[in-house]
């Protein structure tokens, strides 16, 4: 391998802004758009604004549920509100989120110019945007805008026979089945890019044992959507081939089943939700270390059990169908898979306590989120296991237990880790750092919102409160419950709020941030900021997992151990 | 918090159950009181309650899983707090301090021995954590029955329930009876889309599923009224798909059965509304023993509508005004449930509803 | 992918950026594999539970003529792939048409069987289980040959007006493997479809 040469830190610039050139052309411009960089701000931005609206449908849930009786909203508007909500939050808030992170950060840690194929990389993403479009689309379709329009209102994991042309008359559910299609090709490709992009485009002297942990849960992630994403689009083939063609794959008066479309829709769903976890564990994962200043602990351990989670999670679907009568040993084996996933998860956890252990810890707005988010996986984690224990599961199954536990795992780690890596890298894509004060703000509106919300959440289902229902009698006791988790929303929105407003505002008064204004160790910071389109000038040579550290301290580089 | 006064007025005709049963209650409080902010210990009650806590089980098999989740919660407890204290050792010793020298930390980059601790440990509590789950499936869903077992096979509709009692021969609805301490052995079917039946204090849920035969057993241990709620989202009517189990003594339920079994009698009095009721599709869709027209499946069989004390699934008591006010019109009862509004006038409805009223 | 093709100095990769063709496609054939299991899947646990007639044991008839002829064209491929190796153009126009000419039999063999089908055995997708299950299942087969073939003449074409040289083999190359994966697939089906769920 060629002798290191120094990676030489570019001079610091101020960020040149585009507002000189005529609008038209700067749309032009982000539209046509192939680099990396832009379509992975756009991916985020197109996830954010999935997160507002998906955020405002579930207010309304919340408002309607606060207190019993309440007639805010008729019985199918709340349908089609839990319905949008959660399939909004899934496919096109937290995926194009993760997916955004990806696509702007893979290239840069890994010492590449771009993506495999970045025209790829634009078409998934418009496939993306477009199945979201064909979605919202169903509002203003059918009858108009009266209540939430024509929307689907099958639940966003749409159980069989209630699909079927004899429940879901008209064409909401296929709204939702084409938007998901659609944006499931999407996924396919950037699964596909990221995947090769890791694999052939890495730098010199970037070895996959020196990749940045993000890099790895990345590829992880993409292997998974590439074998969990088929079985959903195959799905909802055979569904649109049913409501179509008169097909009979889920028509339970033509011998069809409603079970294996549970199957299906699970072999897809469960691997789905640790596409989403993945990148937020890779997030603390290079966060942690920074701001302890000491390297990841473990970083082989952490590999492998990134790896393991990957392969495990595709054995564990049915303990999503614990309550539709498998024998026994069908559920005592999915109770034994899904049980195992505690031991790579907790290996994870334990190695972010073991990288804070001995370190000195600075509690930037970034190392906030993340602490947060580590302890949340715990208590999420740990329902879950709850839940993976069969005959327990056969109580708290469809409660507002369930509910609670997803959304401390999906908001505890994956939008607490998403907040922490817009803290972390905006200095990098934007050139300038965000308010610390807002920062805290938002952190700390945002920690009592969720914790308001979604710890008390647990109770109502402890209390036989089961999901989607649009009202329920005062007589039953869930009424103070519901009201507290209704009023944490309201901080949780002034939290995110808080986070646009810090956005914007950094964007343009902010301080200039500087190449490195971390001190951090992985290759993007040794570029400028904003990096040029071509990343590196002068591709760096990669001797260890720590480039930059190698460079700040030659008296004792970090190749002298790996 | 909530519901405390409601359920003591519920439980005063309550039997109380002995030392044991309540200590373990305290432990499930204790877990709880640390997992959801003593939230639920207010829930914990005795017998049947309108808040159907998971903590307060009157049947075998949600007995079982009692115990299992007690157990769970407090394996998991236990990791908590250890894990959770670790992490706020952590962040708190090693903060930089204000008087920090500027030098980096010592750079550690692992331990075998560690991993292999926290990868070891974690293994074994999840063999154990399998083991006990198996241990509780196996009780559960490998049960024999003894011939006495009573057999129901509940039909889940889109929205209400049917019950069919083969050995009795006999069909009611939406309110199930079952006599205490014997095993009942329910067979799960469903007409149209998936239901789920979920009697937190009886038993776990199951779902109900078209083309397909599910089977669950409950032993109810305390008398009285138990709550219980379809668990599997089923449409539009979804949240008013409520589950009333009756539990009776031996005699009550033998009482029961009687009635039931008897066809409905019709007095002169009331004859003008069952004229109406025939005249109009309420017998395509409602059965009513012992009136030749009237025998629709589509609908709850109302032959002993009035032995029921809520109507259309729980969703509203079964009252004079509450009757009138659904023939007039279910969806101000029931928005988008599956009976239409009849548009008869005020007279027919009088008459109807008097006749309904007679069912006993 | 000329936005791409940036040239990295080689390290000690054991992947460069010149195999990303590669790696991609067999990235795509992983996704097109798990569609495909689950249609299987669904075939296999459909078989036999139809309400009502006719069954695969009934009417279908193994398509011997078009299972050599689709096999084959595996084989054509690779002798195309070899003359554009050695750079002999011609020489790989003949294969590569061969190739096509296999799949588009191919493709009218399952037409006809289908139109048997439909018109002589009443056998439709709405008729029962097996026929949902039978022209999805098939069909999703049906409609990768045809990508395939519809890419096989556009680069026949490209070859025609001599705009495909020596320095497209990898690209070829990459074609092929999706070709050959099209074959793979259909040894699944054949094997499912007309032998074990007979
Ligand atoms: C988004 C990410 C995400 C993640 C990471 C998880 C993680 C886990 N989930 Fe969750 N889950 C969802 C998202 C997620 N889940 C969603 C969206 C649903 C509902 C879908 C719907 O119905 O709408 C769901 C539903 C769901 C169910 C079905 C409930 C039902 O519908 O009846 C179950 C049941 O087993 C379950 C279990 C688990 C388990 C065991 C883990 C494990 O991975 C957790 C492992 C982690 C730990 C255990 C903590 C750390 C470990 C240690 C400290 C080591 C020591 C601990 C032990 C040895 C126990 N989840
Ligand atoms: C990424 C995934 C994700 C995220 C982030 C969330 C976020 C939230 N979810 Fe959701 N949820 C799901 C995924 C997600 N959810 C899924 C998959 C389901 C299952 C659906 C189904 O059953 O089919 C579900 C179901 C679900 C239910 C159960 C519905 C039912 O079964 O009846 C509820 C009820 O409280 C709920 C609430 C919330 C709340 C309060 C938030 C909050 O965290 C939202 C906070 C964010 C905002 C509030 C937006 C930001 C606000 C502003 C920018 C200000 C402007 C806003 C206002 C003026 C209000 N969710
Ligand atoms: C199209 C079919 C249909 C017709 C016609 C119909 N019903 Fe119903 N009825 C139903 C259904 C379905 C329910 C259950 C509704 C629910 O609980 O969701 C029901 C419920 C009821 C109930 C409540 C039963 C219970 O135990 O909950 C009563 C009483 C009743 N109907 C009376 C009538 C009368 C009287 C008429 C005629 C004027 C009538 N129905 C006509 C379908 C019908
Ligand atoms: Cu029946 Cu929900
Ligand atoms: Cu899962």
């Amino acid at each position: 391998m060629a002798e290191a040469q120094p990676i030489v830190p570019p001079l610091v610039i101020t960020p040149e802004r585009e507002g000189s050139r005529p609008i038209v052309q700067v749309l032009h411009d982000w539209i046509v758009t192939v680099d990396h960089k832009r379509l992975g701000i756009m991916y985020f931005c197109y996830g954010i604004l999935a997160l507002v609206i998906g955020g405002i449908e579930a207010s309304i849930m919340r408002a309607q549920l606060a207190v019993a009786n309440n007639h805010l909203v008729s019985p199918e508007t709340f349908n089609q509100m839990f319905t949008m909500h959660g399939t909004t939050m899934i496919f096109f808030a937290a995926m194009p989120i993760v997916f955004g992170i990806a696509n702007y950060l893979t290239p840069l840690m890994i010492g590449a110019r771009d993506m495999a194929f970045p025209r790829l990389n634009a078409w998934g993403f418009w496939m993306t945007a477009l199945g979201g479009i064909i979605l919202y689309f169903s509002f203003v379709g059918g009858f108009g805008l009266y209540g939430a329009g024509s929307a689907p209102d099958v639940g966003w994991f749409a159980y069989a026979p209630l699909t079927s042309p004899a429940f879901s008359v008209g064409h909401s559910t296929d709204y939702w089945t084409i938007g998901l299609l659609i944006s499931g090709f999407g996924s396919i490709a950037t699964g596909l890019n990221i995947m090769t992009t890791v694999l052939c485009m890495r730098g010199p002297g970037m070895k996959l044992g020196r990749m940045p942990m993000l890099v790895w849960l990345n590829s992880v992630m993409a292997f998974l959507v590439l074998v969990a994403i088929g079985p959903l689009t195959a799905a909802q083939l055979m569904l649109l081939i049913d409501r179509y063609l008169g097909g009979h794959f889920f028509d339970t008066q033509a011998g069809g089943s409603a079970v294996i479309w549970m199957h299906f829709f699970w072999i897809f769903g469960h691997p789905e939700v640790y596409i989403l976890v993945l990148p937020a564990f890779g997030i603390l994962s290079e966060v942690i270390p920074v701001f302890s200043r000491k390297p990841i602990f473990g970083y082989n351990i952490m590999v492998a059990a990134t790896i393991a989670i990957g392969f495990i999670s595709l054995s564990v679907w049915a303990h999503h169908m614990f309550t539709v009568g498998m024998t026994s040993y069908a559920n005592a084996f999915f109770v034994a898979s899904t049980a195992a996933i505690a031991v790579p998860t907790g290996i994870k956890i334990f190695n972010w306590i073991g990288t804070m252990w001995g370190g000195k810890i600075t509690f930037t707005t970034p190392m906030l989120f993340s602490v947060a988010a580590v302890a949340q996986m715990l208590i999420a984690g740990l329902t879950g296991i709850m839940l993976a224990s069969a005959p327990f599961d056969w109580q708290l199954g469809n409660s507002y237990f369930v509910i609670a536990h997803f959304h401390y795992v999906i908001l505890g780690v994956i939008v607490f880790g998403v907040f922490a890596a817009s803290y972390y890298w905006y200095p990098k894509v934007t050139g300038r750092m965000m308010s610390e004060t807002l920062g805290k703000c938002h952190f700390w509106l945002f920690l009592i919102g969720f914790h308001v919300t979604f710890d008390f959440m647990h109770v109502p289902g402890l209390l036989g409160m089961p999901r989607r229902i649009y009202t329920y009698e005062a007589s039953r006791g869930w009424e103070g419950w519901n009201l507290i988790v209704s009023i944490g929303v309201i901080f949780q929105a002034l939290g995110v709020l808080f986070w646009v407003f810090n956005v914007l505002k950094s964007y343009f008064k902010g301080k200039i941030a500087g190449n490195d204004p971390w001190d951090a160790w992985t290759l993007e910071w040794s570029t400028t900021s904003p990096p040029p389109d071509y990343n590196y000038a002068e591709l760096p040579v990669v001797r260890s997992r720590r480039p930059l550290w190698d460079l700040k301290h030659p008296e004792d580089p970090d190749w002298k151990y790996e | 918090m909530y519901p405390r006064s409601a359920n003591c007025e519920s439980n005063s005709s309550m039997p109380c159950e002995g030392r044991a049963r309540r200590s373990s209650r305290q432990v499930a409080r204790l877990a709880l009181l640390f997992l959801a902010c003593g939230s639920s210990a207010a829930a914990a009650t005795f017998g049947p309650s309108p808040v159907p806590s998971l903590f307060s089980p009157d049947s075998t098999p949600a007995h079982d899983i009692y115990h299992l989740s007690l157990f769970v919660l407090a394996i998991c407890l236990a990791i908590f707090i250890v894990v959770f204290s670790l992490i706020v050792y952590a962040v708190v010793k090693f903060r930089r301090r204000d008087q920090d020298d500027g030098h980096e930390p010592p750079q550690i980059y692992g331990s075998n021995q560690v991993e292999l601790a926290w990868t070891v440990i974690p293994i074994l509590i999840v063999v154990v954590l399998f083991l006990a789950a198996a241990r509780v499936i196996h009780a559960i869903e490998d049960a024999t029955f003894p011939p006495d077992a009573i057999e129901v096979t509940a039909t889940g509709h889109q929205f209400w329930w049917e019950f069919q009692y083969p050995a009795y021969g006999f069909v009611t609805a939406n309110e199930l009876h079952a006599p205490i301490d014997k095993p009942m052995h329910i067979t799960l079917l469903s007409a149209d889309t998936d239901h789920s039946f979920w009697v937190p204090q009886l038993a776990g849920k199951t779902d109900l599923i078209p083309n397909r035969r599910n089977e669950m057993w409950i032993e109810p241990h305390a008398l009285g009224h138990y709550v219980g709620q379809c668990a599997q989202y089923c449409g539009i009517q979804h949240a008013k798909m409520l589950l009333n189990v009756m539990v009776d003594s031996q005699a009550d339920f033998q009482k029961w059965v009687q009635d039931q079994e008897a066809p409905a009698v019709t007095s002169e009095q009331v004859a003008a509304g069952r004229k109406v009721f025939e005249a109009n599709a309420c017998m395509n869709c409602h059965t009513i023993a012992g009136t030749p027209l009237a025998n629709g499946r589509f609908g709850p069989d109302l032959t002993h509508l009035m032995s029921r004390t809520t109507i259309a699934a729980g969703a509203a008591p079964n009252t004079e005004e509450n009757l009138t006010l659904w023939i007039k019109g279910p969806d101000a009862i029931k928005p988008g449930c599956l009976m239409p509004a009849m548009q008869l006038d005020d007279q027919d409805v009088k008459s109807l509803v008097a006749y309904l009223m007679s069912l006993h | 992918m000329a936005a791409a093709s940036v040239t990295v100095p080689q390290a000690e990769m054991p992947l460069s950026p010149a195999m990303r063709g590669k790696v991609g496609m067999w990235c795509l054939i992983v996704a097109e594999s798990s569609i495909f299991c689950i249609f299987v899947v669904a075939y296999l646990y459909y078989a036999g539970k139809s309400v009502s007639g006719p069954t695969p044991a009934q009417v279908l008839h193994v398509p011997i003529f078009a299972s050599i002829c689709l096999f084959s064209s595996s084989l054509t491929i690779v002798l195309s792939e070899k003359a554009i190796h050695r750079g002999n153009i011609k020489q790989f126009g003949i294969f590569w048409f061969l190739t096509l000419a296999l799949g588009v039999i191919f493709l009218v063999e399952t037409g006809i069987e289908w139109h048997r089908l439909i018109y002589n055995e009443g056998l439709t997708i709405s008729t029962n289980l097996f026929g949902t299950t039978y022209y999805s299942l098939v069909g999703l087969h049906a409609f990768h040959v045809t990508v395939g073939a519809i890419g096989l003449t556009i680069i026949l074409l490209f070859t025609l007006f001599g705009a495909v040289k020596m320095e497209h083999a990898g690209r070829i190359g990459v074609f092929a493997m999706y070709w050959h994966f099209v074959d793979a697939i259909w040894v699944v089906v054949l094997s499912v479809v007309y032998f074990i769920a007979r």
